[in-house]
Parts: C-alpha cells; structure tokens; sequence
C-alpha cells in the first residue's frame, strides 16, 4: 500500500520537501535555514520545518480542512510578502509530488500503485487550492492595513472636528474601520 | 525565461519577478517592486528646509536627476566624515567579515535576502571606500572587495539603507562593535547631500522645523487635542483634570511624540499622562512649541537632529522651568540620551532633576536635564506614592516589546517591567533571545514605518511577530506594550497580519486604568471606553 510506504519513508520524504522549497531561496540564505536550528532566531526555517511537517502528517491521517489551513498559513502567510510570484509562493505545495517520485518512485513503479498514487496526488492538489485562497486573503489583509494606517494616523483630529464643527459622522473612523 | 508551454511545477516557479540571480552581490543591480520601497521626498520639503537637489522623481525612473558632479558631492562627503567620525573610519576598516552579525538582522530573517545581511549591508559602503581611500583597494581592485561608485551603487544605497530601521542589533553580536546602523546613518547623509531623501523622513522634518510637530499641526490644534482628551477623562473618571500649556515658571517642562496626540491607541497612553500628573499634583506644563519629542533629524543626518532638538532646551528656558521629563518614546530618547547634551548643551540654566514627589535625584540625567516617564513612574510606585488597583486591567494578558532605542540604546530595560507588574496582573516574557537587549525591532523604525512599504515591514516584523505569537499560543497573550509612539503604529499593523488578536498599547495607559484617583466615580470602563469587566459586555 502507498499508505505504508509513505509512513515508512516519512522522514525522508518530508526532508526532501523541505528541500525542494528552501532552495527557492538565495544559496546564503539556505546555509542559515538549515543550520540555525532555534526557532525564534529561525522563525522562517522553524515554520517550514513544523508547516510541511503537519501538512504531511495530516494528509496521511486525512485531517481536517482546519488543521491543514492552519499548517499551511505557517508557509503562506510569509511567503505571501517575501516578493514572490504568487505561483512561487504557493507553488511549495506541488514540490512534494516532486518529493515522492524521487523518494518512493521505484518502488511505486514496481508494486504498480498507481491509483493510489493518483488518489493521493488529488490530494495534494486541494492544498494547492486551499494555499491559494490563504495566499489571497494575506494580500487582501495588506491591503486593508495599508488602508486602516492611512485613516488612523489622523482619526482623531477628524473625530474632534465631527464632534466640535459638526462635520459629517462619517468622516470619522467607525469602530469596524479602526486598525 | 520567459514562458512558452506548460511545464512541471517546479519550472514554472523559477519564472520568478524577483528571484535571485546567479551573479555575484556586487553586480546584481537592485529590482524597486511595489511595496519593497519608500517613496521620495516631495520638492518642496526640501525647499523649506534647504535642502539639495529638491525635484520630483521615483526611484523606478531610469534617472534619478541627481546633479552633473554627485559623484565628486559624495566622495567629498565620504572623505569628510571619514575625518570627522574616528568610529565610521574604524568601521570601515576592522570589519574581517566573521559572520556573526549575518543573521541577526530581522530583515535578512524575514527576507531572506542576503544584502540584508549587516555584514553586506555595510560593505555596500565599505567596498567604494576601499576603492578610493585605501591602498590596497586601488591596487588589487575587485580582488579586495573593492569597486567603484556607480549610479547603480547609488541606487542600491538608497534601497539598502533605507531597508535599515537602525535598531542596532547586529552590533550587539560583533565581536569588534561594529555597529551597522551608524554605517547606515553616514550612508543616508551621503545620500542626502544628492537629493536622495524620502518623504515619509523629510516631511515631518520639515512639518517639525516650521510648526514644531511632525504633521503640522499649529498650537491651537494641538491645544484642542488635548482639550478633547481632557473630556474623554472627564466622561471615564469623573474627574476633570489639569491642563497646564505653556505656563511659564512651571517646575517641569513635558514633552512627548506628538502622535500619541493624534492617534490610537497612542492617545490613551497620552490620556494616562494627564491623569497621572493631575493625581500627583505635578507642577509641570506641555509647550505648543515643543510639541514634538519624535525626532526625524536622527534618519537625516547629524546636522537635522541638531537643527530639530534645539526647541526643547529653548522652550525650557523661554519657561524657566527646573527641568525637563520625556513620554513614552523610543528614538526621541535615543537623541536625548546619546545626542542632546554635546549638541545643543550645556543646559546650564536648568537643574539637575529632583522628583518633587520623591525627592529622588535622577543622577544619570544630570546633565541633559531630562529624565524618561518610565525612570518618574517606577520610583513613584517604588515610594508607594501611588494607589493603584491592578484588578482593572484584569481584562489584558500583556507581554513587552522593548523597543530598540530605549531598550538596546538607552539601558531602559527594569524600568517599564517594574511599572507593568504593579499595574497588571497578568505579564509573559517573550521569549530570551527575543527581548532585552537582543530583542527584535518592529520593522518600521527609522522612518520605515510608511504604507508603501508595508510588505518589506512585514518581512522585518516576523521575528518579533513570531515571538509574540509564541506566547500568545501559550499564555493567551491578548496585549502588545511598548513604550514608544512609532512602535503603538507599526506594531498595531504587524499584530493585523501576523497576530489578529493581540491588540497594541503603550504602558502609561495600562498605569492610568490602574490609578485611583482622589474623588473619581466609579470607574466602569477603561480608556478605551470598553467595559473593565467581561461580565458587563453582554
Ligand atoms: S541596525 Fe538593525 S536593521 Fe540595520 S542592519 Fe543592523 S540589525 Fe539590520
Ligand atoms: S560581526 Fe562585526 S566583524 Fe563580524 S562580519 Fe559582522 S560587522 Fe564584520
């Protein structure tokens, strides 16, 4: 069974998914994602790390629609404003097909588990889906925090001047638009 | 590469806008993407304040209108500071590229990308300082790590340097003292001498230099803030509270960053100041004219700081106050600590400051004559001169940002933890490598902390979000403290992305919902005029 193997080999082929995406990183960079081992000195290499770890871990015990997001806004959410390509930055997710066919291609081939493979492989393509709605609302969120600092800055010379000259109340901030 | 046919995956994410090329640092020219950069200082800021080269440009323009001889304006720039400043010539010469500050820059953590590395960022200045002024340099060239001045060097200066939030925690890891961000502070002069400015800096600068506060707010408005946080207290409290401005022979002159003025949740540390002063009848007053204590000069140049600083000891003299206390602020403090005194002393017509409460002498403030709020409050609470009742912040489980002027630059570290304890009862350290003098910046500092730049500002607040979200995973950590105006901004927006539900406030506030003040009503409701119990939200 593709289940067993997956088990069996899950270090080697998290390891090598782990590869793959910090190699989309600058050769200096990479050096320090894979020695600085403390997470808050390493936050971006701890995510990775404990991200595709779950994300695995999950897929191979079906988790749930929560516990995969939760996994993968720990890779999106950075990736999201490091300046990549939006198929970069969620473009990850695919590299573990990638991952399986170097590790457990011969032995797939040879105990002829297509289909399970196929089954699987769907799999990987949701979390490509649920990446990208996750990538999007990271922009959508600059987006709105780019917006909330302009009106805050000066909200309230605007809210004394609502109060006192009688301008318009909606020129103030209301509650929901405050950052 | 361009795209042709549908390849695997894999191929197809290295069709990447911004992914790094192969060739070495020195020649990988710098890519301005939406969002990585600031935008320029508009004309007319450097106008008024005599500035060179005012014009209007955009660093995605092929040229940047700098003047016919800004190579020749530099070098003579270069040389000249390299007499002036003995600790910039050391820089530039001891640095023997250890390693050991390369990744303890947030925005090489958060980034990624190795020109933030300190170490890379200084040699961006130090390889043309090679090339001109050293021997070795001119002789072996490239092999010495030297090249020559270029517009494409400039133009990575302005990216780099302005990529810098001069936090200055790279040099607490250098074996030698190498501190980056001076590299960085020359490195913006330099700039500066050829029109390279941006506006987010220059604007309050000139706002400061002709009004006296960073968004040009003339006396009346300032007067009418604080008038409106006077009524604000009144509704909370009961109690309708002092305001002194401009009063002459008062004891103590007060001054603080006019965005606490403006802004939440900066204004309810603001609102703390005024109920606290009233409670401890403290003969003080705030000054229209000194109404700024944040000062841009600090990412300018040495001469801005000096020109922008001067109204504090002036306004205390015109006042003929004894002596002067700062707010919540972080940079303004790193000015008052390390610049004011050598630029714009001796303040020989004040005294060394005594607190009238207390009678303590703040003999580390003997000769700016300034002490910071956080140094006042914690020995009034040390002498139990104030009631407090922490109960009320029941609602905040606070963790602490030390902000890395007052923290890494100014020594501040008991102080605001001891005011905390006693006002809170619920306080979680972030994690050691993240806190004290090693803590990490919020990303926006040094006058990064504009819109246009948010996403590189996410990149850089990833550490310090990181550690935050740590304890708010384990200790249920619903607020941020800090006790400077620029941090309350930029963090609030680091906390919307990488925390949601964590929110951003400063110490003083948390010490005014605390203060039982003489004659007060009941008090239901905190500064921010949300319920003080979770029973009364439903
Ligand atoms: S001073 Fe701070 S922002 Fe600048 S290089 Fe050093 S660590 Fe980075
Ligand atoms: S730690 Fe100091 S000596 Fe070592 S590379 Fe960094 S700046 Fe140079």
């Amino acid at each position: 069974m593709l289940k067993d193997l997956l088990e069996k080999q899950r270090d080697a082929v998290v390891d090598r998914w782990k590869q793959l995406l910090v190699g989309t990183y600058p050769p200096e960079t990479q050096r320090f994602l894979k020695t600085q081992k403390n997470p808050f000195a390493n936050p971006l290499g701890n995510s990775i790390d404990e991200g595709l770890e779950g994300l695995y871990d999950n897929l191979l015990k079906d988790g749930d629609i929560e516990k995969f997001s939760e996994f993968l806004d720990r890779v999106v959410r950075i990736r999201a404003v490091q300046g990549y390509a939006p198929s970069t930055a969620v473009g990850f997710v695919f590299l573990l097909k990638e991952a399986v066919q170097e590790i457990l291609g011969q032995a797939i081939r040879e105990n002829r588990l297509y289909e399970e493979l196929l089954t699987f492989e769907q799999k990987i393509d949701s979390l490509a889906l649920l990446s990208f709605n996750i990538y999007m609302q990271c922009r959508e969120t600059i987006f709105e925090i780019r917006t909330h600092e302009i009106r805050n800055r000066t909200s309230r010379l605007v809210e004394r001047a609502c109060q006192k000259y009688g301008m318009p109340q909606e020129w103030a901030d209301t509650e929901e638009t405050k950052a | 590469m361009e795209l042709h046919n549908l390849s695997k995956p894999q191929d197809l994410m290295n069709i990447d806008l911004n992914k790094t090329p192969e060739t070495p640092w020195m020649d990988t020219p710098v890519n301005f993407r939406d969002g990585t950069y600031i935008y320029p200082a508009a004309g007319k800021n450097l106008k008024r304040l005599g500035l060179p080269n005012p014009r209007e440009w955009s660093p995605t323009d092929e040229d940047w209108k700098l003047p016919d001889n800004w190579k020749e304006i530099i070098m003579k720039g270069l040389k000249e500071r390299l007499d002036k400043y003995r600790s910039f010539r050391l820089f530039m010469d001891i640095c023997v590229r250890c390693g050991a500050c390369m990744d303890k820059c947030h925005f090489f953590i958060g980034s990624g990308d190795p020109k933030n590395m300190p170490v890379l960022r200084a040699e961006l200045l130090r390889s043309v300082y090679r090339n001109d002024f050293t021997t070795l340099g001119k002789m072996l060239g490239r092999f010495a790590g030297a090249r020559e001045l270029t517009v494409d060097v400039l133009k990575e200066w302005f990216y780099y340097f302005f990529q810098c939030t001069e936090c200055r925690r790279c040099s607490v890891f250098c074996p030698y003292g190498i501190d980056t961000a001076e590299v960085t502070m020359i490195g913006r002069e330099l700039l500066n001498l050829v029109g390279l400015n941006i506006n987010w800096v220059m604007e309050p600068v000139a706002n400061c230099y002709r009004f006296g506060n960073h968004l040009g707010i003339p006396p009346h408005g300032v007067k009418d803030m604080w008038e409106f946080m006077v009524d604000d207290i009144e509704n909370i409290t009961g109690i309708n509270v002092n305001l002194p401005i401009n009063k002459k022979g008062a004891e103590i002159l007060f001054v603080t960053p006019s965005g606490d003025y403006f802004a939440d949740p900066g204004t309810y540390t603001c609102m703390g100041y005024l109920m606290l002063f009233h409670e401890i009848g403290l003969d003080y007053t705030w000054s229209t004219y000194a109404s700024e204590g944040g000062n841009f000069g600090l990412f300018t140049s040495h001469e801005m700081i000096k020109r922008l600083n001067a109204k504090i000891y002036a306004e205390a003299k015109r006042l003929g106050v004894k002596w002067i206390l700062g707010g919540e602020c972080g940079h303004m403090w790193r000015v008052i600590h390390q610049y004011m005194e050598t630029m714009n002393g001796p303040a020989d017509f004040l005294e060394a400051p005594v607190s009238p409460i207390t009678g303590t002498k703040f003999e580390n403030a003997k000769q700016s004559k300034m002490v910071h709020i956080m140094e006042f409050t914690a020995d009034l609470i040390k002498h139990g001169k104030l009631k407090l009742d922490p109960s009320r912040n029941r609602k905040v489980r606070a963790t602490y940002h030390d902000s890395c002027n007052p923290a890494r630059a100014a020594g501040l570290l008991e102080e605001p933890r001891y005011v905390i304890q006693n006002v809170c009862e619920d306080f979680f350290e972030m994690p050691e490598n993240t806190i004290r003098e090693q803590t990490f910046c919020c990303g926006g500092g040094a006058g990064l902390g504009n819109d246009e730049n948010l996403e590189m500002r996410m990149r850089g607040a990833f550490p310090r979000a990181n550690a935050l979200r740590h304890v708010q995973d384990k200790h249920d950590v619903n607020r941020l403290l800090c006790m400077c105006a620029i941090d309350r901004a930029t963090l609030t927006a680091l906390t919307h992305y990488w925390a949601p539900d964590v929110s951003v406030g400063g110490i003083h506030e948390l010490v005014a919902n605390a203060l039982v003040m003489d004659g007060e009503q009941e008090r239901t409701e905190d500064l921010r005029g949300e319920p003080l119990n979770e029973e009364e939200e439903e």
